[in-house]
């Protein structure tokens, strides 16, 4: 076993792991962080993905010892200071982006990385960017309606069906 | 996946010496090398991560070449090499999605050497010169068959060194499930004439179509290989695409490299 340091929602944790142990384990098993999910573990799926120092990754598909010392994001780090959901997690809530909710957490995180580099993006875009995040309810479109309405824009003319 | 040691140095002679121990593999984005180890296809006893050495990262312009660090990220690629080089910089950015291309490697893609992969064809298209640890090898001379480089044991790709073309581009058909190439042609033109490589298509991995490279270099024009056909022999056959299907695809992808370049 080794020692692994890194910020994890803004606060520092340590943790002992073996060189197998995957980020999404340590999250989960050794912070008691569930929130992030692990749906094929082949790196395919994304409901895994966090931000390791900003950018979006697959938490399955990292070890934790690469990313000593990093700062990591999860979606136990997207609500506001008051615990209220934050503006992404509100217009999922607000747009019925979620049916199961398995694939939220990635697609909450996937889309708040598009977001960051890109504050208004098309619906193209927003496609585009959520290649690597699957959804089995394929609730596609309302996930869709939910990023361009976090980001702000008008989304009364996005496709229903 | 079997337990292993995980060392991270942070110059070239440390990770050199990592890798000379017994049964060390060399681990740099990840994206392909883990999930082959969680199938217990790889068993490492010592993985060496390489992604923590400064000068294996970045993307320089040195005068006609641009030099692109082993350790640098498809997204890095797509955004700092977009002014100088960019059919490299697309061909990058369309790399599998967006949470692989910030972690997977241009210097991984390489030594991996999968027969889909979208690297390899820039590469070879460019005529790109691989720098490693021991020595300098061309394009032409590091993919040898699936899989399979001429890196030696132990040896480290520490960047490449792309010639920067007058023009380039790259198209692939997409296989939608994987984003690997079904068939991409990579085309580059040089004062000295124009290079074809095609990925996803041959049973051993990237190959140039010296058919197209000649029409090419007669007339740079999608017109120019009308007139062509290229043999199905020695082409992949899967459940996505027979040999005749490949073939057909290694021409009309290369047409739509020359009109996007």
């Amino acid at each position: 076993m080794t020692k692994v340091t890194m910020t994890v929602n803004g606060k520092a944790v340590s943790g002992e792991v073996e060189g197998r142990t995957l980020l999404v384990q340590f999250l989960r098993e050794g912070l008691g962080l569930t929130g992030t999910h692990v749906g094929c573990d082949t790196s395919q799926c994304g409901a895994c993905v966090v931000h390791v120092d900003g950018k979006a990754v697959k938490s399955c598909t990292v070890f934790a010892l690469d990313v000593e010392g990093a700062s990591v994001r999860t979606i136990e780090g997207m609500a506001n200071a008051d615990g209220s959901l934050g503006t992404l997690q509100q217009a999922f809530q607000d747009h019925h982006g979620l049916q199961c909710g398995f694939c939220t957490p990635g697609m909450v995180m996937t889309s708040a990385a598009l977001l960051a580099e890109n504050p208004k993006p098309t619906e193209a875009e927003v496609r585009d960017y959520l290649e690597g995040n699957i959804c089995r309810c394929t609730g596609y479109h309302n996930i869709v309606k939910a990023v361009l309405a976090a980001s702000g824009q008008d989304v009364s003319a996005v496709a229903a069906e | 996946m079997h337990n292993f040691e995980f060392v991270k140095p942070s110059t070239i002679a440390e990770a050199v010496k990592a890798l000379a121990r017994e049964d060390a593999q060399a681990l740099s984005g990840g994206q392909t090398l883990m999930p082959t180890m969680k199938q217990r296809l790889a068993a490492p006893a010592v993985l060496v991560s390489l992604t923590g050495i400064p000068e294996m990262r970045g993307v320089c312009r040195n005068g006609d070449a641009l030099e692109i660090g082993a350790a640098t990220t498809h997204a890095e690629v797509a955004r700092e090499a977009a002014a100088a080089y960019p059919a490299l910089a697309g061909l990058a950015g369309g790399i599998g999605d967006p949470a692989v291309r910030n972690l997977g490697t241009i210097g991984g893609s390489l030594a991996n050497n999968d027969p889909a992969a979208c690297y390899p064809a820039a590469v070879l298209g460019s005529g790109a010169t691989v720098v490693t640890s021991k020595r300098e090898i061309a394009a032409d001379d590091f993919f040898q068959g699936l899989f399979s480089t001429a890196l030696e044991e132990g040896e480290i790709i520490i960047s490449v060194r792309f010639p920067i073309p007058e023009r380039a581009g790259y198209a692939k058909f997409e296989q939608p499930a994987s984003r690997f190439a079904l068939t991409g042609a990579f085309v580059a033109k040089y004062a000295s004439g124009v290079r074809v490589a095609i990925t996803g298509a041959g049973q051993d991995g990237v190959f140039r179509w010296s058919d197209g490279e000649r029409a090419l270099s007669a007339s740079y024009a999608a017109d120019a290989l009308s007139g062509l056909s290229v043999s199905p022999d020695g082409l992949m056959a899967d459940l996505h695409g027979t040999p005749a299907y490949r073939a057909n695809l290694v021409k009309v992808m290369t047409q739509r490299a020359v009109r996007a370049s």
